[in-house]
């Protein structure tokens, strides 16, 4: 039995773990996981992508997704894999602060990157304010997209304060930046099938309205 | 997805230069060209990343208008205060189209030369003349709602998807690009998209390995400007018409100038010059501007499921100018 064999063994033991035990073992996982995953499979591209602060060296296929490198090579599950072509969201992570699909993103091109994925979000056991937002105003049902939402609207906040315009803002019947009608445009990327959205917005404002500008 | 090799250019000439292996593509944000890799659409060989190529500037340009680098993401070139200021209509073009996520991701150069959304384009199992040279087309006869009124030919009528290029069709930007025969070369924005004919593979006339490096915006021409987009859903969805306009008029209500580009119906961003021509001069009255709409679409085929698309952009342009006129 190789030793990569093991390796890999010990990675699905720890993935059933994380699984229960969301965030607070992510830390200890992504380490083992680095080491599995620093193969020299021909082909493969050596890359280092900066997650929630941790240095990953992984060595993959160039087809892989940055969405992919997360859940698949680093256990970072949090981000999830809705419909994996651009289109609901739930895949939404932070790039150098910035909200993008990184379902849409070849891992490769992140070398160097600062990503933020929701298990990035917290400080130790402090919710973000985005997050605690979402838990106060009860802001999901199922909670599948609630990552990428989370995640959408942190860098939301960000585009509003840097003075980003909207197609509601810059409207024919323009809405006020920040308004109900302005965010539910804003967040438009994000679908949410048990259509949770009125509290996603009332979470958003909430937030927003703490947020330091 | 099918296997591919993946290099990070180091700068433009280097990007050019690999661009000559057979099978090379350029990759930007990946906002499409990913997507349709996915499902095997595209089956580049080799990737070259220019998204960190030193292109992503907004510039004053010498004679009053302004240049684009072509790795601008969507969002920034939306929120240029220049752009906002000056040519309003690409602000509103840019926010009306898909989501935030895509237009923190998606370049400039990478909005232009999108593909079209036709399904049948997407779908490896049905015939598309656009994906597969002389397999036929499926939209013709098929589900064609969304598919084009003007430019379609026997062989496609794809609708080619872009807000951010119909506004800069009206705008006549410049495109300038590196590589290829020409080694270089400035395209006027009307001439880099093809109608399809009997070759629609082709969308543009760019070379293989033609890099766009940069789009320039001649200075802002008098008149206000307007984007108005008409879709199913109220956020991040492809048009079902779009209308770029601009219109000057005098004191005596008198139409000075105008300019009108459309969306959503074309099989490439579409100008409609001799619409453009009939309401200068004429009285800026809502007859002027549904005459406008008139010549438009004058040539326009539906097809069944999209024949509402030809009244429908004939009311939308009306609209679009009447509204104008209501603040010049």
């Amino acid at each position: 039995m190789s030793q990569r064999f093991l390796l890999s063994r010990r990675l699905l033991g720890t993935t059933a773990l994380a699984a229960v035990f969301a965030g607070r073992f992510a830390h200890a996982q992504s380490r083992e996981i680095q080491i599995a995953a620093a193969s020299d499979k021909p082909g493969n591209i050596d890359m280092q992508l900066d997650v929630n602060g941790e240095t990953h060296k992984l060595s993959l296929d160039p087809r892989t997704t940055l969405l992919d490198a997360l859940r698949d090579h680093m256990g970072l599950t949090g981000t999830k894999k809705g419909c994996d072509h651009g289109q609901c969201g739930a895949c939404t992570v932070l790039i150098n602060g910035v909200r993008m699909n990184s379902c849409l993103s070849l891992a490769a091109a992140r070398d160097g990157d600062k990503i933020t994925t929701i298990e990035g979000l917290a400080e130790g056991e402090k919710l973000h304010p985005m997050q605690a937002a979402f838990v106060k105003a009860d802001a999901f049902q199922c909670g599948f997209c609630t990552p990428g939402q989370i995640c959408s609207a942190v860098g939301m906040v960000a585009e509003m304060q840097r003075g980003a315009p909207s197609a509601a803002s810059m409207d024919f019947d323009a809405k006020p930046v920040g308004s109900v009608e302005e965010i539910r445009e804003r967040m438009s990327g994000n679908i949410c099938r048990c259509s949770a959205y009125p509290n996603i917005v009332a979470a958003i404002v909430a937030a927003s309205e703490g947020a330091p500008t | 997805m099918r296997a591919f090799t993946y290099e990070r250019a180091k700068d433009i000439d280097a990007a050019v230069a690999a661009a000559q292996q057979p099978g090379a593509r350029f990759i930007a944000g990946g906002t499409n060209l990913l997507d349709l890799m996915k499902v095997e659409v595209e089956k580049p060989a080799h990737l070259i990343d220019v998204s960190r190529l030193p292109l992503k500037d907004i510039a004053d340009a010498a004679d009053g208008g302004l240049t684009i680098g072509a790795m601008v993401t969507n969002t920034d070139l939306a929120a240029d205060k220049r752009v906002m200021e000056r040519y309003p209509m690409l602000t509103r073009a840019i926010v009306n189209g898909a989501s935030a996520q895509l237009r923190n991701q998606a370049s400039t150069g990478g909005n232009l030369l999108q593909r079209t959304r036709c399904p049948y384009f997407y779908d490896v199992s049905k015939p598309c003349n656009k994906r597969q040279p002389n397999s036929g087309c499926s939209a013709l006869q098929g589900i064609n709602r969304m598919n084009a009124v003007l430019g379609g030919s026997d062989a496609c009528i794809a609708v080619h998807p872009s807000d951010m290029a119909v506004a800069m069709m009206a705008l006549d930007a410049r495109i300038e690009t590196k590589g290829g025969s020409k080694k270089g070369r400035t395209i006027p924005i009307a001439e880099l998209y093809r109608q399809p004919e009997g070759s629609p593979e082709r969308d543009t006339n760019l070379e293989p390995g033609e890099l766009i490096t940069s789009v320039t915006l001649p200075p802002a021409p008098a008149g206000k400007q307007s984007y108005r987009k008409v879709r199913d859903r109220a956020s991040y969805a492809f048009a079902l018409v779009s209308v770029a306009a601009i219109l000057d008029i005098d004191d005596e209500r008198k139409v000075r100038s105008a300019r009108l580009a459309l969306g959503g119906v074309g099989t490439m961003p579409w100008r409609a010059r001799e619409a453009e021509q009939g309401m200068a001069g004429a009285i800026a009255s809502e007859k002027t501007f549904a005459t406008a709409g008139t010549v438009a679409v004058d040539g326009a085929q539906g097809h069944g499921g999209n024949d509402f698309k030809i009244p429908l952009a004939r009311r939308t342009i009306a609209r679009a100018f009447t509204d104008l006129s209501a603040k010049a």
